[in-house]
């Protein structure tokens, strides 16, 4: 099983990357932004076939070590390897 | 008084710390390797600046699995002073030996620059001999460094007063532009309730002699070397 896990900047918590990006688009032209998050994309292969049981596990390792839950939220989407792009 | 500076792969202030004990303090001093099961008799523990396993993931997220640092939090339960520097001051929040974390500048730049620090404890072991209010001139060298915590742990901090050190000009004003990175209320450092475990961003090693543009942080090595020797008395 592939897991697809997205962590993100809580949004009370300062994002100057997500400004700095925001203000690179404006300059582009981008002008109707109303935000932009700057966050991490990680890939995690599992060997198990079980999808419930691949949940536990990011789900307890999102909690563990792949976010920071002060600062991070987090979310991810559990596929089968063959679907991977 | 033995002090022992915590190695991780990629730490890069363990030998300015191990020079302000042992030649400038003339203390006894021990490198702990990440992977050293034990503290090797020491009485104060310095997790120092530097890039702990590449900062990979987040600052201090690895450096906190390390086996040493099983080690560090056993010895803070028991009440030993745990004093983490820069990067160390990351992992000791990862670690949850500290409330809070270390998030990216808001200017997003690496700053590395001398900050004024005013002192708002005297009456732990790291800062006995500065004076309630005290201000002193410490440069920081750091890319995230700027402290964020929730405001219900915010104000826990403030109530308990756990905020050791805030960022402010040379008149000991905490304003906005004396804040070189974003804090909330421009803090620096922070210590544990017990008042043993210390986290800081600027760096006292790099101003401990005159050759280097300052002593002020002398001045927190000594409160260490001495409040303990006090301990010891008493």
């Amino acid at each position: 099983m592939i897991a697809r896990v997205i962590v993100t900047p809580k949004p009370v918590v300062n994002d100057p990357q997500g400004l700095t990006v925001k203000q690179g688009l404006a300059t582009l032209g981008f002008q109707d932004i109303n935000d932009v998050r700057v966050g991490k994309y990680i890939e995690v292969n599992l060997a198990t076939n079980s999808e419930r049981e691949a949940r536990e596990q990011v789900e307890a390792m999102c909690r563990q070590l792949l976010a920071n839950h002060v600062i991070e939220d987090f979310r991810f989407d559990i596929e089968q390897e063959h679907k991977r792009r | 008084m033995k002090f022992g500076v915590v190695v991780f792969p990629g730490t890069w202030s363990d030998r300015d710390c191990g020079w302000v004990v042992d030649q400038v303090l003339g203390q006894e001093l021990v490198y702990l390797w990440h992977k050293d099961a034990d503290l090797k008799g020491c009485d104060c523990v310095i997790l120092p600046g530097g890039f702990a396993y590449g900062d990979y993931l987040r600052t201090g997220a690895i450096a906190r699995f390390a086996p040493v640092m099983d080690r560090v939090g056993d010895f803070a339960d028991r009440g030993g002073l745990v004093w983490g520097i820069c990067n160390g001051f990351q992992v000791l929040c990862e670690a949850g030996l500290l409330p809070g974390a270390l998030i990216r500048n808001a200017s997003l730049e690496f700053r590395c620059e001398w900050t004024h620090l005013s002192v708002e404890r005297t009456d732990i072991a790291f800062t006995s001999r500065c004076d309630e209010g005290e201000i002193l001139r410490i440069p920081i060298s750091h890319g995230e460094g700027s402290y964020f915590a929730d405001p219900a742990t915010l104000s826990r901090l403030e109530q308990r007063g756990q905020v050791v050190f805030r960022y402010c000009d040379e008149q000991g004003r905490t304003v906005p532009s004396a804040n070189p990175n974003g804090s909330l209320h421009n803090i620096a450092g922070i210590v544990n309730a017990r008042g043993n475990v210390l986290g800081m961003m600027p760096h006292p090693e790099r101003c401990a002699e005159a050759e280097l543009g300052g002593v002020d942080g002398l001045k927190l090595f000594r409160s260490v070397a001495e409040g303990a020797l006090k301990v010891l008395v008493s």
